[in-house]
C-alpha cells in the first residue's frame, strides 16, 4: 500500500468555498471538502441540504456560482458532464439519467459507445456493449434476461443496479454515487459497498451520498456534513464513532429505531433477507479493517 | 477483482446461459410488433391490397401507377427520413417547406442569366450558396432552440413564415417572378439533371432517379440511427435531454446537427424538382411539412421523440403517397383526399400506440 500512501496526501478532487445560487435560491454556500485518491468521502445530509446540487456541480452539471474547483490540484472548469466524464469522473444521478424507452444495452453506453470500423465510417460496436453490459449486470449479481430489454420496463432496484454498474465501468479516478442504494434488495446493496471497497483499492476517490449511517460508516474514511447548503461538519473515521454520526444526521434516531423495528421484524418472521442485511453490513466491515 | 468475485460472475454466468426460466419464446409475431417500422410496412400492404382490388379497373396494378406513386413519394420520403431522424431526437421542424420552397428559388436567383433579373452566377458556385443557405437556415433553427430553450414547434412555425416569405419576396424584387424557369438553359445543368433530375424508362413507365435518392437517405439514415454512437445519442436526446447531457451526450451539438441535416433534405429535394422540371415556385413545398410529419408518424415515429425508424418514415411516405395516386386512378373527387390523409394519419396514432404498448408489456 506504499504507493496509495503518498497518493492519499494529494487531493484527488476538491471544492474550496464552493457556493451555489438558483436565482435567489442559495442551494450552497461556501463548501469545502475533497478526496484522495483510494478513499472515500461520505457526504451527508437532511433532505433538501444540497447533497446532489453539490454532486452535480463535480460532475459538470452545474457551474459553480462562486468557488474554486480542483481536478488534481489543478483549477479546472467543466462546461458540461461530457468534460467531467473525459477526467474519469463519473456519476450515479439521483434520478439515474435512464432512457426509458432505450434498452439497458444502448443505456449503459451513451455518451461513451464504443466503436470500430476506420474513421469515416466508424461503427458502434454492438455486439461488444451487449456483452459488456451482460457481464457488467451479472457482477452486480443481476441475471438480466435480454440486454434489448427497455430500462423502463425493469424494476426500480435493476434501473438502479444498470446506472451503478454504468458508472463503476466508466469511472476511472472518481466514482461519484448519490444515493445509489435507496431502492436496492439487500443483495444488491450489499454489493455496491463491495464495489465502493474495490474502487478504493483500485486508487478510485469516491464520493458517496446515503441517507443510511450503516452504508456509510463501514466503507467511509471521511465523513461530510452538509445542512441547509453548508458545512456544518467535517469528520475522518478516527474523529467520530457510529454512534455520533447516527444521531448527527438529521433524522438519524428515527433511522436507529427503524433499523432495530426491522431487525426484530426479521426475528420474529424468521426473514433470511433482513437478517443478511445485517450479516452484509458485518462483512464490509470486516473486509475494510483487513 | 478477487477469486471468489471471479467465481460469483462464472456462476451466474453459466446460470445465465442456458434459456433463462424467467423468459418465454414468443411468437413470430409479437417480435415483430415490437419494431416500430411494423405499422408502416402493415399499412403499404393494406393501402395497396385495398387499392388494388377497388381500382383494379382503373389499372391501379401497373407500371405506370406504380412509377406514379414512387416517384411522387420520393421527395416526401426523402425528406420524411430527415424530419423522422429530428423527431426521434425530440424536436419538429415545421420550416423544411419554407426552406425547400427558398433553396429552389435560391438556385433559381442565383443561376438566372442578369436580363432576367438574376445574378448569372455559375452554376456549381450558385449551387454551393444555395446549400449554405439552406444550412444556415437549419443551423439558425437548431441554435434558436437550443439557447431560447423554447418549443422548436414555435421556433421552426416562425422559420415557416419567414423563409416562405424570402422566398415570395426575394425573387418578386430581384425578378419580378414568383416562378423562375430556364434551368435546362444554364451550361452544366444537363449533369446534375442527369444525377438529380433524370427518369430511367422501366416497362412503359418514367420512373424518376429521385426514388434511388430516397432509398439512399433511407438505408443511410437508418443505419446511423441504428449502429452508430450519433444514432443512440439521436435516441437519447429524444427520450430525454437532461439524462442525457448527464452522462455525457453533447446535446447543443446533436440537435443543431439535426436541423441541418432537415434543412439539407429541404435542399436535395429543392434540386431535385429544380432539374426535373427544370423550374422554381415560391410556393413549392407549401404544407410539405405537415405531410413529412404524418409519414414519420405513420411510420411509427413518437410524437414526444425517443422512438421511432427512418424506415417507417420512408414508408410512410409510400402510404401517403399510394391514397394520393389511389383516389387519382379511381376517379374519386380530389376533394376527398385530405379526408383519407387526416383518417390515416389518426388510424396510425392510434395503431403505433396500441402496438407498442402491447410490446412493452411483452
Ligand atoms: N434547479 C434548481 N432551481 C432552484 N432550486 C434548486 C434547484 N436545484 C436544487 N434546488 C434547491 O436546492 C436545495 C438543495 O437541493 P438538493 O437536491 O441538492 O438536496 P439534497 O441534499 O440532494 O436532498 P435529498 O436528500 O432530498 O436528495 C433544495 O432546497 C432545492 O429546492
Ligand atoms: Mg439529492
Amino acid at each position: 500500500m506504499s504507493d496509495t500512501a503518498t497518493l492519499t496526501d494529494g487531493r484527488l478532487l476538491e471544492v474550496r468555498d464552493l457556493s451555489k445560487y438558483f436565482g435567489n435560491v442559495i442551494a450552497l454556500q461556501d463548501v469545502s471538502m475533497f478526496v484522495r485518491p483510494g478513499e472515500v468521502t461520505c457526504l451527508l445530509g437532511d433532505n433538501g441540504a444540497g447533497k446532489s446540487t453539490l454532486i452535480k456541480t463535480l460532475s459538470g452539471v452545474h457551474k459553480p456560482s462562486a468557488g474554486e474547483y480542483l481536478f488534481e490540484g489543478e483549477l479546472v472548469e467543466f462546461n458540461s458532464p461530457r468534460e467531467a466524464l473525459a477526467m474519469g469522473i463519473a456519476t450515479v444521478y439521483q434520478d439515474l439519467a435512464m432512457i426509458p424507452l432505450m434498452s439497458i444495452w444502448r443505456n449503459f453506453f451513451l455518451g461513451s459507445e464504443p466503436t470500430k470500423g476506420v474513421p469515416p465510417i466508424r461503427r458502434f460496436d454492438i455486439d461488444h456493449a451487449k456483452d459488456v453490459t451482460r457481464e457488467e449486470m451479472a457482477k452486480m449479481g443481476i441475471d438480466i434476461r435480454d440486454p434489448d430489454q427497455p430500462v423502463g420496463t425493469l424494476s426500480g432496484g435493476e434501473r438502479q443496479s444498470v446506472a451503478i454498474a454504468r458508472a463503476v465501468y466508466f469511472g476511472a479516478r472518481v466514482l461519484i454515487l448519490d444515493e445509489p442504494t435507496a431502492s436496492l434488495g439487500v443483495k444488491q446493496a450489499g454489493v455496491v459497498l463491495k464495489y465502493i471497497l474495490q474502487a478504493k483499492k483500485r486508487g478510485i476517490g469516491v464520493i458517496f451520498i446515503t441517507h443510511n449511517p450503516h452504508h456509510a460508516y463501514p466503507v467511509g474514511d471521511h465523513f461530510v456534513i452538509l445542512r441547509r447548503g453548508q458545512v456544518s461538519g467535517d469528520y475522518t473515521k478516527e474523529e467520530i464513532p457510529l454512534e455520533q454520526l447516527v444521531s448527527m444526521m438529521a433524522g438519524g434516531a428515527d433511522l436507529e429505531a427503524l433499523s432495530h423495528e426491522l431487525q426484530s421484524a426479521a426475528v420474529e418472521e424468521h426473514d433470511e433477507a433482513l437478517a443478511a442485511l445485517a450479516h452484509d453490513v458485518e462483512e464490509v466491515g470486516g473486509d475494510h479493517r483487513e | 477483482m478477487t477469486e471468489t468475485d471471479r467465481k460469483e460472475v462464472e456462476e451466474t454466468r453459466q446460470e445465465a446461459a442456458p434459456a433463462d426460466e424467467r423468459v418465454r419464446q414468443v411468437g413470430l409475431g409479437a417480435r415483430l410488433a415490437g419494431k416500430p417500422a411494423i405499422g408502416a410496412v402493415l399499412a403499404v400492404i393494406i393501402v395497396w391490397v385495398l387499392f388494388a382490388v377497388v381500382a383494379f379497373d382503373n389499372n391501379f396494378v401497373s407500371m405506370a401507377t406504380t412509377a406514379a406513386i414512387l416517384n411522387r413519394a420520393a421527395p416526401l420520403g426523402i425528406l420524411a427520413v430527415a424530419v423522422a431522424l429530428l423527431m426521434i431526437g425530440g424536436e419538429f421542424d415545421l420550416s423544411v417547406g419554407s426552406v425547400l420552397g427558398f433553396s429552389g428559388m435560391a438556385i433559381m436567383v442565383l443561376v438566372s442569366p442578369s436580363a432576367a433579373g438574376g445574378l448569372a452566377l455559375p452554376l456549381g458556385l450558385a449551387l454551393l450558396i444555395a446549400l449554405g443557405l439552406a444550412v444556415l437556415a437549419g443551423f439558425l433553427n437548431g441554435v434558436l432552440v437550443q439557447t431560447t430553450k423554447l418549443p422548436s414547434f414555435i421556433i421552426t412555425l416562425g422559420g415557416l413564415f419567414v423563409f416562405r416569405g424570402l422566398a415570395i419576396a426575394i425573387p418578386r424584387t430581384m425578378t419580378n417572378r414568383t416562378q423562375l424557369g430556364g434551368f435546362d438553359d444554364i451550361p452544366g445543368s444537363g449533369a446534375v439533371t442527369d444525377v438529380f433530375g433524370a427518369s430511367i424508362g422501366l416497362g412503359g413507365a418514367n420512373f424518376d432517379i429521385s426514388i434511388l435518392w430516397w432509398v439512399a437517405f433511407a438505408v443511410s439514415a437508418a443505419l446511423v440511427l441504428g449502429r452508430t454512437r450519433f444514432g443512440n445519442w439521436i435516441f437519447g436526446v429524444g427520450g430525454d435531454q437532461d439524462a442525457s447531457r448527464n452522462v455525457g451526450v453533447p446535446v447543443s451539438g446533436l440537435k443543431v446537427a439535426l436541423f441541418i441535416f432537415t434543412a439539407f433534405a429541404a435542399f436535395s429535394v429543392a434540386l431535385i424538382q429544380v432539374s426535373g422540371t427544370g423550374t422554381a415556385d415560391s410556393l413549392r413545398g407549401t404544407l410539405i411539412e405537415l405531410q413529412a410529419i404524418i409519414a414519420a408518424v405513420v411510420g411509427g415515429v413518437l410524437l414526444t421523440g425517443g422512438y421511432g425508424s427512418v424506415v417507417g418514415a420512408a414508408l410512410g411516405a409510400l402510404v401517403f403517397s399510394m391514397v394520393q395516386q389511389g383516389i387519382i386512378v379511381t376517379g374519386i373527387d380530389g376533394d376527398w383526399f385530405q379526408v383519407f390523409v387526416g383518417g390515416i394519419l389518426v388510424l396510425a396514432v392510434i395503431f403505433n400506440n396500441a402496438i407498442r404498448k402491447r410490446a412493452q408489456r411483452r
